[in-house]
């Protein structure tokens, strides 16, 4: 309810937020919407010594088309992603998602950026950028670099950020054409995926030509299901496939499910989301 | 005898009877209301509470010095330190002996000392053993991280069953063991008709620990007044009275120099019916230190330091014939009351205790409590308290036999109930009902939730092998409330009457204030009993204003809790209006210059018999009884009266509650497709109070059933100790509701009323286990606990099928 005593400067820019980054050093964190650093920092489970607020920076809330690409900027809001008319014809799987983030206090401020620099892997969105082979762009006191999302997430609460780096844009493809699902398993509205299942499917010749298939819960990061989405693309039948979706990944049992449960449960959500990602035109 | 709530509608006086909008609702929705931690004091320090990690421990020392030298640290008390400003331990008021009932006892309660801060062992994960004291809330925050505690770990005893095995670690050494007592209520031959009856079934059944989750979590300020030794304390309580009693046993601060008022209270659940440690630490410190202090409870905190509920084991026989008449009924229960006994925790067992049987009618009958201490948050009162309890227990049974005589749940409820009374009548339990009509309120929900056609869609999915099971169940309850004649609640043990008081004060501008014993905290009160008062004296709603809970305005009460408002403290008004009457009458009738006898109280009014305009209103007289310039000898100035209302009997609402689910049978996820609710609490003063009363109560059992479970590792801690680990459905899980009721007055007050607050949470975790039962029985699932969360449910069925593959 009340954090421990911490630091707090607002960044004007993107480079003054290196540059405090810089200067409060290696304990202090990025604040962008806080829905998930300040419910960690009340329960006192983090204890950054200093808060870099991005939340006022200029220009950093965007959703802009870019060739075949889509930029999203790292504070736009999950709403805005949800509500992006851009997104809900050239990338509909990322605003359908992100609408299935928390509840709607925390759409209208949690960010896309701040879910992917959380690297939570329970949470929806690192799933779905990995599932859409997203491109991260990242800036620090060397200068920008891009980050495929397939390198990005190393281990729980582990993104590919070093210390003064910041999270600035999030880039996807245009998937149209392609038929997708995002299945998310949890009992409660505002709960996070106890296995949460993204797919892509392109239709070939009455069967699936590529198909990719990213787990939400499955493991320490959001992981791709490379067995299933090759069984689905050599015409396995999808019910068959789909026992092969939990190869390569590691569940937790924690009070909501046992390992056990989210296995079995990945297999039936693995099939419906594929059934339902064919079915969508 | 029954009638429709149409019926009741026409007969309806101006207010009662009538949706009239709340009257407290206007500062609640505007945030103008004022709760406990809206309360600031001048120069007030702010007390932390020091918790055990540990679920069982010995404390070897408390050092405070790293604390006292952060910034804003006043003190430190350790438990040891704190142990000489008490006169007595923590109040638990219903000390239960082993008994025979009704054979009296001469055992003595076992009642282990509970001290404020404990300072010989650590109980319980949450218990606490230290206080900081400091000048902000985030500075006593710092400073409970800096009190180093040296505990020396214990082995916990956490499952009620082996906490009475004889190696068992024990919570109290000074009992010798861990049972608390055990009860027993025996009435016809059981061992008998158990014999001989053809069918014999047993269930056993696993309630786990609720965590009552008030939103507003709990709070204490007090207001220490150094040179007059008085003190004025503010709770988030269900119940000023009763802590005013209580503390000032505990603290030695006279209860005359006491005065504890419930602000707006955000919530209770029953767990702000208690006298917690926080409160009694509060009044220490502030008597230490003369200075305000203020202590506000963190969600995290709730849920160790709150009293949890439910938390039993119960093993459930049921005695029939071939043709499934229940003749006899047998219940054992263990009962886990946690680390400690809170104010009633012997006692809610008590109150399910004579209701095993339900709505039928054995001629034999056994209900045998035993209570566990074990070393978890101590049990308390939870919504239904005992009912729900009892309840689920005897309608799951049913639905058991049901299945085992292959009869309709329906069928054989109606074969089993108590026929249609509207004159006390004696059940097997032991108690008298007042009032029924049981077939009437069944028939009534069957035909809202049209269950044929339920039925038939059941038996087309199961021919089709539907992949989502749909099941349908019922509950039926009988609730005892009003909770009680003084007398009964003496024999039961409990240490309070079971009387509630109401003053009535007319003032001579017309306007009326009503002066009420009871404490709501968000059942309406002010709404309620304004409409009954303004019935009664013919005034206006808008002109009665209703106090309450401040122990300095409202001297008389025994507060809100187990649905006895209406029918114990709305009774108390109404009567308190007719001695307003009774004096105002002869005040009419000598101003008229008439005989008393001649006067007839029509139209909310005093009227000379035959003679419509010569008539005098009740604000006629109070002004009369003002001025004083012209009254009858004897008859005393002012119009005002107290009644202190002592029920004779319990009320008995009943119901009938029918639910359907969809099971998915691959991922053991239950959807609550139609949940109807008709519920009979005899006549009703306010019908959108009543149905909120039951939309939440429905919602908290659905809760119960498919969400709620305390979880605990085996070291004995909480693992489900924030909103985000303990699931309480929200708006987005639950269906819609279809409400009605049947109206069957209570033969034990002139106002007919039973009270409604719990029955929603008592009928809701039967009917929706009895539905997930129902879906699951084709797929050989004979067994199914709460809460029937999707990983049960597909444990359940992957188990029927034969183990994992």
């Amino acid at each position: 309810m009340i954090p421990a005593a911490f630091e707090y400067e607002r960044a004007e820019s993107v480079d003054e937020a290196i540059d405090l980054l810089g200067r409060f050093g290696e304990e202090a964190k990025l604040l962008a919407g806080g829905q998930s650093l300040l419910s960690l920092m009340k329960l006192r489970l983090a204890f950054p010594t200093a808060l870099v607020d991005i939340g006022r920076i200029a220009g950093l809330a965007y959703v802009r088309g870019d060739g075949d690409r889509i930029a999203i900027g790292a504070m736009t809001t999950h709403e805005d992603v949800h509500r992006s008319e851009l997104l809900q014809e050239a990338c509909p799987l990322l605003a359908h998602a992100a609408g299935e983030v928390g509840d709607p206090q925390v759409r209208h401020v949690g960010t896309i950026g701040g879910s992917v620099a959380h690297a939570d892997p329970a949470s929806d969105v690192p799933t779905v950028l990995l599932t859409l082979e997203a491109d991260l762009v990242v800036r620090g006191p060397g200068g920008e670099r891009t980050v495929p999302a397939t390198e990005f997430f190393k281990g729980t609460f582990e993104p590919d950020l070093a210390a003064q780096d910041v999270l600035t844009e999030i880039r996807v493809r245009r998937t149209t054409g392609l038929g997708w699902s995002y299945v998310k398993f949890h009992p409660r509205a505002q709960d996070w995926a106890i296995v949460g299942i993204a797919t892509l499917v392109q239709r070939a010749n009455g069967g699936i030509g590529t198909a990719r298939v990213g787990l939400t819960n499955m493991g320490p990061v959001p992981i791709r299901a490379a067995a299933f989405e090759q069984a689905l693309t050599s015409g396995a039948d999808v019910r068959e496939a789909a026992e092969r979706v939990v190869e390569g990944t590691s569940p937790v049992s924690d009070p909501f499910a046992s390992a056990e449960y989210r296995t079995e449960l990945a297999k039936v959500l693995a099939r419906r989301a594929v059934e339902e990602a064919i079915g969508r035109p | 005898m029954t009638q429709t709530a149409e019926a009741t509608q026409e007969q309806a006086k101006r207010y009662v009877g009538g949706g009239v909008l709340r009257k407290e609702d206007p500062e609640l929705l505007t945030g103008q209301a004022r709760f406990i931690d809206d309360i600031a004091l001048p120069g007030m320090l702010w007390v932390g509470v020091v918790r055990s990690p540990f679920a069982h421990a010995r404390i070897n020392g408390v050092d405070g010095s790293r604390a006292l030298e952060l910034p804003g640290v006043v003190a430190v008390l350790s438990g040891e330190e704190l142990a000489g400003d008490w006169e007595a331990g923590l109040p638990c008021a219903w000390p239960i002996a082993t008994r025979s009932w009704p054979t009296p006892t001469d055992e003595d309660p076992r009642m282990p000392d509970h001290w404020p801060v404990a300072h010989d062992k650590a109980r319980f994960v949450g218990d606490p053993v230290a206080v900081v004291v400091a000048d902000s809330r985030a500075h006593a925050k710092d400073a409970l991280e800096a009190v180093d505690v040296d505990y020396e770990p214990l082995e916990p005893v956490l499952d009620v069953e082996q906490a009475l095995g004889g190696d068992a670690p024990r919570c109290h050494e000074d009992l010798g063991d861990n049972r608390c007592y055990t009860w027993t209520l025996e009435n016809g031959e059981v061992e008998r008709v158990f014999s001989e009856a053809p069918v014999v079934v047993k269930e056993r059944y696993r309630h786990p620990r609720l965590i009552p989750n008030a939103i507003e979590p709990r709070g204490v300020v007090v207001q220490p007044a150094p040179a007059q030794g008085e003190f004025t304390m503010w709770s988030a309580t269900q119940i000023p009275h009763i802590a005013k009693v209580t503390l000032s046993l505990t603290t030695g601060i006279p209860e005359s120099k006491l005065r504890v008022i419930a602000p707006d209270v955000g919530g209770g659940f029953g767990s702000k019916l208690n006298v917690y440690a926080e409160e009694a630490v509060c009044l220490a410190v502030a008597r230490r230190l003369g200075l305000p202090v203020k202590w506000i409870e963190e969600r995290s905190e709730n849920y160790l330091g709150t009293i949890h509920g439910r938390g039993v084991v119960q093993d459930m026989e049921l005695a029939a014939t071939e043709e499934g008449k229940v003749v006899g009924v047998r219940a054992r229960v263990l009962a886990d009351f946690g680390a400690y006994l809170q104010l009633v925790a012997p006692g809610i067992p008590l109150l399910g205790a004579f209701i095993y049987h339900g709505l039928y009618d054995p001629e034999a009958y056994l209900f045998e409590c035993t209570g566990v201490f074990t070393n978890r948050t101590p049990t308390d009162a939870y919504r239904g308290a005992g009912r729900p309890e009892a309840t689920y227990a005897i309608e799951r049974t049913i639905d058991a036999l049901a299945r085992r005589l292959g009869k309709d749940p329906v069928e054989l409820r109606r074969r089993n109930f108590i026929p249609p009374f509207d004159e006390p009548r004696a059940t097997a339990g032991g108690l008298e009902f007042d009032s029924g009509n049981y077939p009437a309120t069944l028939d009534k929900a069957l035909e809202l939730a049209d269950y044929e056609g339920l039925r038939r869609e059941q038996a087309e999915r199961r021919a089709r092998g539907d992949g989502k099971a749909l099941g349908i169940g019922l509950a039926t309850y009988i609730e005892m409330c009003g909770l009680a004649p003084s007398q009964v609640l003496s024999a039961l043990k409990y240490g309070a009457g079971g009387w509630d008081a109401a003053t009535i004060r007319c003032h001579p501008t017309g306007k009326v204030t009503v002066v009420t014993g009871t404490s709501p905290h968000g059942q309406g009160h002010v709404t309620s009993w304004a409409q009954i008062a303004a019935d009664e004296l013919g005034v206006a709603f808008e002109d009665v204003e209703v106090l309450h809970g401040d122990t300095a305005i409202a001297p008389l009460g025994m507060d809100t809790y187990g649905s006895r408002s209406l029918a114990v403290g709305g009774i108390a008004l109404w009567n308190a209006a007719q001695k307003i009457k009774e004096k105002a009458k002869r005040i009419a009738a000598h101003d008229l210059e008439v005989s008393p006898d001649d006067l007839e109280w029509t139209d909310g009014k005093f009227q000379v018999r035959g003679v419509p305009d010569k008539s005098k209103t009740i604000p006629d007289v109070a002004f009369a009884a003002w001025t004083a310039h012209s009254l009858p000898d004897d008859v005393e100035p002012g119009l005002e009266a107290t009644h202190v209302y002592d029920p004779p009997n319990f009320t008995f609402p009943a119901g009938a509650h029918v639910c359907a689910v969809e099971v998915d049978t691959e991922t053991g996820e239950v959807e609550i497709l139609k949940y109807v609710a008709v519920d009979d609490c005899g006549n009703v003063i306010n019908p959108t109070i009543v149905e909120g009363q039951v939309h939440g109560g429905v919602a908290q059992g659905i809760a119960e059933a498919l969400y709620e479970e305390a979880v605990y590792d085996d070291a004995g801690n909480l693992l489900t100790s924030s909103m985000h680990s303990y699931r309480i459905p929200s708006a987005a899980e639950l269906p819609s509701f279809v409400t009605d009721r049947t109206v069957t007055p209570s033969s034990t007050n002139p106002m007919g009323v039973k009270g409604v607050g719990e029955a929603g949470t008592i009928a809701a975790p039967a009917a929706v286990m009895n539905a997930v039962a129902d879906a699951l029985a084709p797929l050989g699932v004979t067994k199914i606990d709460l809460p029937a969360t999707p990983e049960r449910v597909w444990r359940a069925i992957r188990d029927a099928k034969g183990g994992a593959q």
